[in-house]
């Protein structure tokens, strides 16, 4: 039933009228929020990088103070590779080259071995089908989502136990070092590299796979061939994943490592908690430019397999 | 300097943070051909929970007097040769055979101090007592030692410092709580650090850390003080854990430790007080440090101060407990 | 006969693909979580180790004196989990609208990169900044705004602030998601009905927009209650969180039932969330 043409001129009138301060309020809505969401971008990415902004700038400070700018020197980074162990400070290149070099050590075993069994659980999980393959899916994900200081003091826990026994069975002591951390860090980083070569596998047309053997190769060829070529972007960003975990770790490398066998991360910290020298800016500003180095290699190597593939 | 026979081998030290010579280290293993692999810890509590889950592969550890007794009473310690350190009888007399360690069978004494009151001059002005520490209107740190910052409680409250009766431990923990207000951190032996950037304006901290700040800096911001009601007393000492993996090589760096030159080069270092008496007589200690009654008290003063002692495994956890019940409520 | 013959031998692949995983997991991860639980009610022994018999006593210890530290290191990641929508919601909202794809990957670009920085670094970036001596605190005095200066490093603030910059892009990335699937014409849909641009966003854009909510929040709040690092370097005494406890009882006080039964609480809590997150948090998507 349409409404009598007066009674809608009516209607039509008042709604205009209303109209104009609703306009002026909505408008002003619309300014605020397009204010807000131009304002907010610039403060959030000050917020981001101001902190590091800082850093850099006064690792390059003369004077030993965060507060003011009094001139520019190189020192603390000269200090960085020519300082010896000290009283003064706990710092010294030759501690911090070992626990580089450990680290460097570290990340690798933990990447090869992390990225060879996640991609096999990640294809397991996307390609076949056995009891089981929800709860194992479930505990894939865990290692992302417990806690690190959990992981870290359950395995402390856990190795303290086993030595205990090999030592009660042999007689023989054994000695948590760099072998403990791998162990702990393929542990956790095993989920990631599944999580994203999986992602990968699932968008993949199975049908390619499928021609391949139609067309008479075995598993292993068509794997090689087939499968791994086109997963290969994937296995790269998952294994470079497992890596930058792995340098990045501080918890779980903390409760699992040996004597002498400090990383990076434990060793920073250390200096963090115990000393005030400058040269943490400068060894933190040089790990700000290495790993800005690194993420610039492996997008553009990431971005020219996905334009390749 | 070293007996042959070392080269090529492997020795770990597991040490307090800023606690030796620049040269210490780079000399022994030069004289004896051997890779000193060095960590630092920033507490006994710390040191010790790593020996507890198990020697990671330390051979050396320095731990205070009252935690080496607590090691030996469960058998974390391996017994000495002291053939294999015959510069033992280097140590001042008055330091060994001490009630921890009776005959010295397990350590070493490496260094001795107290822990005070490191304070900043400027902001301050001139304190002489714990009183004016808890009462203090901004912020303070207090050291990570629970059993001489509770020792310092108890002795105020007329308790014994190492007392094992709970109720004593419980009340040391309510006064410290309720003075505890303007602590703004727990010091893991840094509280030298939290002083110089100017986070505190006070710390209970180890006598040599706070010594160091105030040499090293050139300048008279910075104070140590001994508060008037006394306060802790300790040595460190050298031992060797059990499951060290190279005992013998520990020893002949404990010896070489004790080198009237390198113990003077260490506490010259660190500011502590030296507990080798060549050392001292011979004039290889700084005359700075030798004739400042902070790093070397008074015997009026030194009647004042009190040592932690072992109180054994279940006295200990009280005072754990009550450790971990205090950190929860300061602060606030 | 042959289909399920070859059937049988893919589920086999796939189970001996799966295997190392599997084992690594099962040794490596689930069997010393196991043992932490076990140990987390067995009685604490002189050298600090559990041993027989049970006890819940470590876990009325947690509910009992500890509980002002969970009230506060749940209350603190809250926090921490709010200020990240607040912030990363319009960030991400902006991103995903600009036109041109290269600004929405240099704008993500710079979102991302300060967090492959070294965690410790960026947290010690802070302490930097907020200690009474700090760049902020002199900015603020040089400029006379202050006379002294303002507390804030060793505070709740700044373990805050602390979690926020650690983990702002874990709130930012799923959000960013779920608006660049949204589709815009809803809100064209929504103005043709009468609805300003404040009614269009609570009613339209944000419900659909939810499933990214949920996830960065359920992302951000999981590693703020696990925190150690953040509270441990910027929180000092009143910014004590369950990490730093749990720290303690292995490094300090030497009683690992007691960490333990502290850290199953944790776990417990980050279970929870997760629980909640699926139940609630995806039913939308």
């Amino acid at each position: 039933m349409a409404p009598s043409s007066q009674s809608l001129n009516q209607s039509a009138g008042r709604a205009i009228e209303i109209n104009t301060g609703r306009l002026q309020r909505d408008l002003l809505i619309r300014r605020i929020g397009k204010i807000g969401l131009y304002f907010n971008p610039v403060f959030s990415f000050f917020f981001l990088w101001a902190p590091i902004a800082v850093l850099v700038v006064f690792s390059f400070n003369e004077s030993r103070s965060v507060a003011t700018f009094t001139g520019i020197t190189l020192d603390w980074y000269v200090n960085i590779f020519t300082g010896v162990l000290g009283a003064e400070s706990a710092f010294s290149t030759e501690l911090l080259l070992d626990s580089l070099s450990n680290s460097l050590i570290i990340g690798f075993i933990t990447t090869l071995i992390s990225t060879v069994i996640g991609t096999m659980v990640a294809m397991s999980l996307v390609r076949s089908d056995y009891p089981g393959k929800r709860l194992l899916d479930g505990v894939l994900y865990l290692p992302v989502v417990i806690p690190e200081i959990t992981q870290g003091i359950s395995l402390a826990v856990f190795f303290n136990m086993l030595f205990d026994y090999w030592n009660m069975l042999t007689g023989q002591r054994l000695y948590p070092g760099l072998h403990t951390v791998v162990i702990g860090h393929v542990a956790f980083t095993i989920s990631f590299v599944a999580v994203v070569v999986r992602a990968r596998l699932a968008d993949m047309n199975p049908r390619l796979e499928e021609a391949a053997r139609d067309l008479g190769a075995n598993e292993w060829r068509t794997f090689r061939e087939v499968t791994f070529p086109l997963l290969l972007p994937a296995i790269i960003a998952g294994g470079l994943l497992a890596f930058t975990l792995s340098l990045d770790d501080f918890l779980v490398t903390f409760f699992t490592a040996g004597s002498g066998t400090n990383t990076l991360p434990v060793f920073v910290y250390g200096l963090l908690k115990l000393t005030v020298t400058p040269e943490i800016n400068a060894i933190s500003t040089i790990m700000v430019v290495a790993s800005t180095v690194l993420i610039g290699i492996s997008l553009s190597l990431q971005g020219r397999n996905a334009t390749r593939g | 300097m070293c007996p042959p026979g070392y080269a090529g081998q492997t020795l770990s030290v597991f040490n307090w943070s800023t606690y030796i010579a620049d040269n210490t280290i780079p000399d022994f293993e030069a004289a004896c051909g051997v890779t000193v692999e060095y960590s630092i810890f920033e507490s006994n509590e710390a040191m010790l929970a790593r020996i507890r889950q198990g020697n990671p592969g330390y051979d050396i550890v320095v731990p205070s007097g009252n935690t080496i007794g607590l090691m030996i009473e469960s058998d974390l310690l391996i017994p000495l040769n002291k053939d294999l350190i015959p510069n033992l009888t280097n140590v001042t007399p008055e330091l060994l055979n001490p009630p921890y360690d009776p005959d010295n069978l397990y350590s070493i004494p490496y260094q001795w101090g107290t822990i005070g009151i490191g304070y900043n001059k400027e902001k301050v002005g001139e304190i002489t007592s714990w009183e004016q520490m808890w009462n203090y209107d901004g912020k303070v740190a207090w050291l990570d030692d629970r059993r001489a910052v509770f020792g310092i409680a108890l002795n105020l409250l007329g308790y014994d410092p190492n007392t094992t009766n709970p109720d004593e431990i419980n009340a040391a923990r309510d006064y410290l709580i309720e003075r505890g207000g303007n602590v703004v951190a727990i010091a893991a032996d840094d509280g030298q650090v939290l002083l110089e950037r100017g986070d505190v304006d006070m710390t209970i901290e180890y006598s040599g850390d706070i010594l160091a700040l105030m040499f090293e800096c050139e300048c008279d911001t910075y104070g140590y003080l001994i508060p008037e009601e006394g306060t802790n007393i300790w040595v460190d000492n050298m031992a060797i854990p059990v499951d060290a993996p190279n005992p013998e090589l520990a020893m002949v760096f404990m010896d070489y430790i004790l080198h009237p030159q390198v113990g003077a080069d260490i506490s010259n270092y660190t500011a502590y007080g030296s507990p080798n008496q060549p050392a001292i007589d011979n004039g290889l200690i700084d005359e700075a440090l030798l004739s400042d009654p902070a790093i070397y008290p008074s015997q009026e003063i030194l009647a004042k101060l009190f040592f932690s002692n072992p109180v054994g495994g279940d006295a200990e956890q009280l005072y754990n407990n009550a450790w971990d019940e205090m950190l929860i409520f300061l602060g606030q | 006969m042959l289909e399920a013959r070859s059937r049988r031998r893919r589920t086999l692949g796939g189970v001996l693909l799966a295997l190392p995983a599997i084992l690594w997991l099962a040794l490596f991860f689930l069997i010393p979580l196991g043992i932490m639980v076990v140990v987390s009610v067995l009685t604490r022994d002189a050298s600090g180790a559990g041993v027989l018999p049970l006890t819940l006593e470590h876990y009325e210890r947690v509910f009992g004196v500890f509980s002002p530290v969970l009230w506060r290191s749940i209350g603190i990641s809250l926090v921490a989990t709010l200020v990240c929508l607040v912030i990363g919601y319009p960030l991400a909202f902006f991103i995903s609208t600009r036109q041109r794809q290269w600004v929405r990957q240099v704008c993500l670009f710079l979102v991302i990169l300060p967090f492959w920085t070294n965690f410790l670094v960026r947290t010690y970036a802070w302490r930097v900044l907020l200690g009474d001596e700090g760049t902020i605190n002199s900015i603020l005095s040089a400029t006379g705004l202050i006379q002294e200066p303002l507390q804030l490093l060793n505070t709740q603030f700044a373990v805050v602030v602390g979690l926020v910059y650690g983990f702002l892009p874990f709130m930012v990335l799923p959000i960013y998601a779920s608006v660049e699937r949204f589709d815009f014409r809803f809100v064209d849909a929504a103005h043709d009905l009468g609805a300003n641009d404040l009614r269009a966003f609570l009613e339209v854009v944000f419900p659909l927009t939810l499933p990214g909510v949920f996830a960065g929040s359920a992302l951000v709040f999981i590693p703020c209650v696990g925190a150690f690092v953040t509270p441990d370097l910027l929180g000092g005494t009143s910014g004590l969180m369950i990490g730093n406890l749990i720290q303690r009882q292995f490094g300090g006080s030497g009683n690992m039932p007691l960490g333990s039964a502290l850290s199953v609480v944790m776990m417990v809590i980050v279970m929870l969330t997760l629980l909640a997150y699926v139940r609630f948090g995806t039913r939308r998507a």
